[in-house]
């Protein structure tokens, strides 16, 4: 029984990053119908950012709780910088084209910050991998039993700040004007326009915002996780990616659903059958999933009128 | 000073080729004509000139493995330096050509290759990775070139010819030294077995310790696999917690063992972990913190070994570069007098003859340890066991094959 907690506990951990990131994509597939494959590496660009201001405070004030907002503040605002600046030279001009074309480039910008990343060029990290300091120092929040469950304090944080990011997220896109506007844009962009919304801005938007949550999930992800290096992007991106196509892409609640599910479901296999089995397990699941409801969890399937 | 040397080994080679051209030697093809024409320059045996005798290596200079081919470079230079010092081999310098292969395969071969055909050099040194020193071997082989790798220990490396050595133990050898220690030092009954799933060496070394430690009497309680990539292992450790081991073995790449060793203790796992040369690096104490200390791991060699010609090779390594060698200077600096000795005793520089005179190899006293090669060209000798302290690691045994 106490198995199954810590498993559970592991699982949500694991399952509230797929869900951060995941929210990125499908916010940028909402708007646009594209497929960000950089959305990964922007996550890891942010967590260097962070990395780096940690080394700019040095080990007195980085554990402090000014010095840990200050680290997700300047990752948050750099990377929907980043975003802004990714939208704006390598998708924009693309926005007319096939749809391929833009997918294209996603993989090209996403290979540029991953390989990019690993010159060994300052300020460029290089390829070896560093441990993220403890901007959090751990305590045990709570030990249950001869420590057959503990649950750590950097662990109810990280999930209250995931879970702050996420509800902060359904109010902007449920409750604001520049929601309303996105969500008019994601549903017709052309009509859009043609009401008077400035599509170019809302969409230079969404990518700032996907990418500041992404830096943000970066961050929870070194603190959980410690070891950051110029591909761990490309490995979360990817778990993110199937979160958000089993929550049905494009939908908000969908993502958290979805990341939730693939991290819970990767740490069961684990638990309880082989860990040989996580990856063929988890994508199996997404299969099926996605044979049962086409859509995703959430989404739905609109029949072409003929 | 050596592109210079370049310049002139070229030219002479592309002089002779032209030469040939122009009177009636059989034509020959591509690159392999450089290679026949400049040994007749040097009284018939390639990569012997006049006064000089020249060696290739490759290494992982850039790349994901340069941590690796430095340390490799570093430690043969010095090695080369001292012997020519000495008055170098039958009264000829050695020289080295060294060429970088990023960390990947096929740039080896590439390099390989170009140390065969082109720079027509006695025989070659490298590299680390198996992956790398198989391809380099796939190219020494059909050439009859003599190959040694220094730290390469998949068994697959020299399997494939009669020209490839190597100064190093291989892979089934660690995994016994670790059932071994457990079962002997630690009197640990209780182990669990936490192994890359993607990695041959780490496969290896996991399928070794499981049987030599059940032989022994010791019990496996777990077995769960990791992939390459993956940076939370909670899962698994909360899985191998159940079994409740004395011991877990986790013999993969130090990147990985730092975040092994930090959410194994996060669990409340407070088993000894113990591992292999895979520890071995810097970015280990880096990456695990205070969460590895007093973790056990099978290596090459101490720097702490307090037998003089180890410390002889550690104070001239840390005079020139000015670091403590790791495990891959020292047998890198073995590989080089390996050969250097094999050059000496051989009756003449032709090819086959240091192949056999490798092949002879007994008894070499290296900073390693004493190396014999046996048929199979594996070097037999004993392992160490280290144990990870603060930042740096404690000499604690010797275990011998």
């Amino acid at each position: 029984m106490s198995d199954f907690a810590q498993h559970l506990i592991n699982g949500v951990a694991a399952g509230t990053i797929y869900a951060l990131v995941a929210l990125g994509y499908t916010m940028v597939y909402g708007v646009l119908k594209l497929i960000n494959f950089a959305h990964g590496d922007v996550m890891m660009v942010g967590t260097f950012m962070g990395y780096a201001v940690a080394q700019k405070l040095g080990d007195e004030h980085q554990s402090t709780l000014w010095g840990a907002l200050l680290i997700f503040l300047v990752a948050m605002v750099g990377c929907a910088v980043l975003g802004f600046l990714i939208e704006r030279f390598a998708y924009r001009p693309l926005r007319d084209k096939p749809r391929l074309t833009a997918l294209i480039t996603a993989i090209g910008i996403s290979f540029t910050l991953s390989y990019g990343f690993q010159l060994d060029i300052p300020p460029l990290p290089g390829a070896a991998p560093r441990a993220f300091p403890e901007i959090i120092i751990p305590k045990e929040w709570l030990i249950v039993g001869d420590r057959a469950v503990v649950i750590w304090n950097w662990q109810v944080i990280s999930l209250s700040i995931a879970i702050g990011l996420m509800l902060m997220l359904q109010g902007l896109v449920y409750r604001t004007r520049f929601g309303r506007a996105m969500r008019a844009v994601s549903f017709d962009h052309r009509t859009a326009a043609l009401m008077g919304i400035p599509v170019d801005r809302i969409i230079a938007l969404t990518f700032m915002l996907g990418s500041a949550l992404a830096a943000g999930a970066g961050i929870l992800y070194a603190i959980k996780d410690t070891a950051i290096q110029p591909l761990m992007g490309l490995y979360v991106g990817l778990k993110a990616f199937v979160a958000a196509v089993i929550g049905g892409i494009g939908n908000v609640p969908g993502a958290v659903v979805g990341g939730l599910l693939l991290g819970l479901v990767e740490e069961f296999v684990v638990g309880y059958s082989s860990s040989s089995w996580r990856d063929a397990v988890a994508f199996g699941f997404l299969i099926v999933v996605l044979l049962v409801r086409p859509g995703g969890l959430f989404g739905s399937v609109t029949a072409e009128k003929v | 000073m050596r592109s210079a040397l370049a310049v002139v080994l070229t030219s002479c080679a592309l002089a002779l080729v032209g030469c040939e051209k122009k009177g009636s030697a059989p034509p020959s093809s591509g690159g392999a004509s450089g290679g026949t024409a400049a040994a007749p320059a040097s009284g018939g045996t390639p990569g012997v000139t006049g006064d000089t005798i020249l060696l290739g290596e490759v290494g992982s200079l850039t790349g994901s493995e340069a941590t690796f081919g430095i340390s490799t470079r570093n430690a043969i230079d010095l090695a080369i330096r001292e012997v020519n010092a000495a008055g170098g081999v039958k009264g000829k310098k050695i020289d080295i050509r060294v060429y970088d292969n990023q960390s990947k395969p096929e740039e080896a071969a590439q390099a390989a290759n170009r140390l065969i055909n082109q720079d027509n050099v006695l025989l070659i040194l490298g590299e680390v990775a198996s992956s790398n020193s198989m391809a380099m071997a796939e190219k020494a082989q059909p050439a009859k070139v003599p190959m040694i790798s220094n730290a390469s220990t998949n068994p697959k490396v020299t399997e494939i010819g009669d020209y490839i050595f190597r100064v190093c133990f291989i892979d089934p050898f660690q995994g016994f030294v670790m059932a071994k220690f457990a079962h002997d030092n630690l009197k640990v009954n209780k182990v669990a077995v936490l192994r890359d799933l993607g990695s041959a060496y780490s496969q290896g070394l996991a399928d070794v310790f499981e049987r030599k430690y059940t032989e022994m009497g010791g019990k496996i309680v777990a077995r769960e696999t990791y992939t390459k990539g993956s940076t939370d292992f909670r899962s698994q450790l909360t899985a191998i917690k159940r079994g409740s081991p004395d011991a877990i073995y986790i013999p993969g790449y130090y990147n990985d063992i730092g975040l092994i060793a930090r959410q194994a203790r996060e669990l409340g796992i407070t088993a000894t972990l113990m591992g292999g040369d895979g520890w071995d690096s810097e970015k280990l104490f880096e990456l695990g913190g205070s969460a590895v200390e007093g973790s056990y791991f099978s290596n090459h060699y101490s720097p702490d070994d307090p037998s003089p010609r180890v410390q002889k090779f550690i104070a001239a390594y840390k005079a020139a570069y000015g670091s403590v060698p790791d495990s891959l200077a020292a047998l890198g600096y073995d590989a080089a007098m390996v050969a250097v000795d094999a050059i000496k005793r051989a009756p003449s520089f032709d090819r086959a003859a240091i192949r056999d005179a490798i092949a002879q190899t007994k008894n070499y006293h290296g900073v390693t340890g004493s190396i014999t090669l046996d048929e199979k060209r594996n070097a037999t000798k004993s392992a160490v066991v280290l144990q990870v302290g603060k930042g740096k690691t404690k000499y604690v045994d010797t275990i011998a094959p």
